[in-house]
């Protein structure tokens, strides 16, 4: 049963993907992009990867769709038609996929008990001696903080780059701003009646309003939940940064990017955005100055246990503070590049 | 028989759309899109050879004997999607730039108004 459901899956996966490359109109592949990665967050689920399952859902088909879409806003969405034939692409494709899946014979078969994966050393660390070792349940957790941390570590400092560079690409606006009054001086007050009218709010949006007014505070609540009880269940920092980053975008979306730059301003998201990677360094530093290796929990209390809890915690944290704030910072860029020529994301 | 290997085939027919959509269309919003399905793909392939026949989520429970899917592709995946979609917003706020630039987001179209110049 659980084959046909992975099977089922899998096929939905290709005719999904399928669409999404004949599909002219990049509003609608967006959509079923997010539609393909749903699919793959369930697919998750059936392999077993729950955590994973969890950050792609929240990942690839909330968040990664949020900055399609404003990218969309900005430089249009529709395909133009390509007159000439791609025959080269074609066969170049077809025959990496023929190469590949020749490969394939080659591999074990998928669950079997032998394959090398499963046989390694490290794989029996993991699982035999993580629970005991670092003591908490969810073995993703333990092997993504405390075993692989300097690994984390680089993982966190790209996202933060990767925010960095967006930042620094499109808050490049004054320069044209100028421009643009030089031009003439009338677009001025044209967008500040706007902006006054969006603090309204339009009288059609009164059931988003209500309904995200409600959601939003769960949002932040399920947010922390998975933050905390990373250790126990799925979940972790990851996954909690992006649902709050989430929870900050929704309000944005429906209530206005300004409003919600008076309540969490740039200049915050960018110190949070700071402050998450020099929490995870720190922790490695402390430990350093303790006596032990760089991200070596055990030192950081007399019981190494105890030690490893606070280290993961700590950790955990940095990563859930940058991915909000990262996130936060890559989509204040793009709505504030929308808004900066007249138009709203929303 | 014919299924042991089926995971690994979806994995090769998903990353060749992803790779054709990257080569053939010179929409740039299209290539990322298909940069992203070349990226879910390899996600896929990770996730599959962690996987054990009856096996559960690699979370400890109580019940003796459990069989335990192998942590480690889920922790590298994990990270690895959330890198994605930073280094995807990255290359999105570029191709926001080259359109501001050029005018336009074809790859055609912004070489030919690189030749008239």
């Amino acid at each position: 049963m659980e084959e046909f459901t992975d099977i089922f899956l899998m096929l939905l996966l290709v005719a999904g993907s399928l669409a999404v490359l004949y599909v002219r109109n990049l509003f609608v592949a967006t959509m079923l992009l997010s539609a393909v990665s749903f699919l793959m967050a369930l697919l998750f689920v059936t392999l077993d990867a729950v955590d994973v399952a969890f950050t792609e859902a929240a990942v690839g088909a909330g968040i990664s769709t949020v900055l399609y879409l404003g990218t969309l806003a900005l430089v249009g969405s529709n395909e133009r038609p390509t007159a000439k034939l791609s025959v080269i692409p074609l066969l170049l494709s077809l025959s990496i996929g023929g190469a590949l899946v020749y490969a394939t014979f080659e591999m074990p078969t998928i669950g079997s008990p032998d394959t090398p994966v499963q046989t390694s050393n490290v794989t029996k660390r993991f699982v035999e001696v993580s629970p005991i070792e670092i003591g908490i349940p969810n073995m993703v957790t333990s092997v993504l903080a405390s075993y692989r941390g300097f690994d984390t570590f680089g993982e966190t400092t790209v996202v933060f780059t990767a925010a960095i560079g967006v930042l620094l690409i499109l808050s490049q606006k004054h320069i044209r701003r100028r421009e643009d009054d030089e031009e003439d001086s009338t677009p001025r007050p044209a967008v500040s009646v706007e902006k006054s009218h969006d603090q309204v709010g339009s009288p059609h949006d009164l059931i988003p309003h209500v309904v995200s007014k409600i959601l939003i505070p769960f949002i932040f609540l399920f947010a922390f939940y998975v933050q905390f009880h990373g250790d126990f269940g799925p979940g972790g920092g990851f996954q909690a940064g992006v649902i709050m980053a989430a929870g900050f975008i929704l309000y944005s979306l429906i209530f206005g990017l300004h409003i919600t730059k008076q309540i969490l301003p740039l200049r915050v998201v960018e110190l949070f955005l700071a402050f998450g990677v020099l929490l995870y360094g720190g922790v490695g530093i402390v430990s350093m100055i303790k006596g032990g290796n760089f991200l070596d929990y055990n030192v950081l209390s007399a019981d190494p246990i105890a030690g490893q809890h606070i280290g993961i915690l700590l950790v955990e944290l940095g990563v859930g503070i940058t991915v909000t704030a990262a996130m936060l910072a890559i989509f204040y860029g793009f709505a504030g590049r929308a808004q900066g020529r007249g138009k709203d994301v929303n | 028989m014919f299924f042991d290997h089926f995971n690994y085939w979806i994995v090769v027919i998903l990353m060749m759309i992803g790779l054709y959509t990257l080569m053939s269309r010179s929409n740039l919003v299209k290539k990322m899109i298909g940069l992203s399905l070349f990226q879910i793909s390899v996600f896929l392939l990770y996730i599959s050879m962690g996987k054990i026949e009856g096996g559960t989520a690699p979370i400890v429970s109580n019940a003796p004997d459990v069989l335990y899917s192998n942590p480690l592709p889920h922790v590298l995946i994990l990270t690895a999607i959330v890198v994605g979609v930073a280094t995807t917003a990255l290359g999105l706020a570029l191709i926001v730039r080259i359109n501001e630039a050029f005018g336009s987001v074809d790859e055609e179209e912004i070489l030919n108004s690189e030749d008239s110049l």
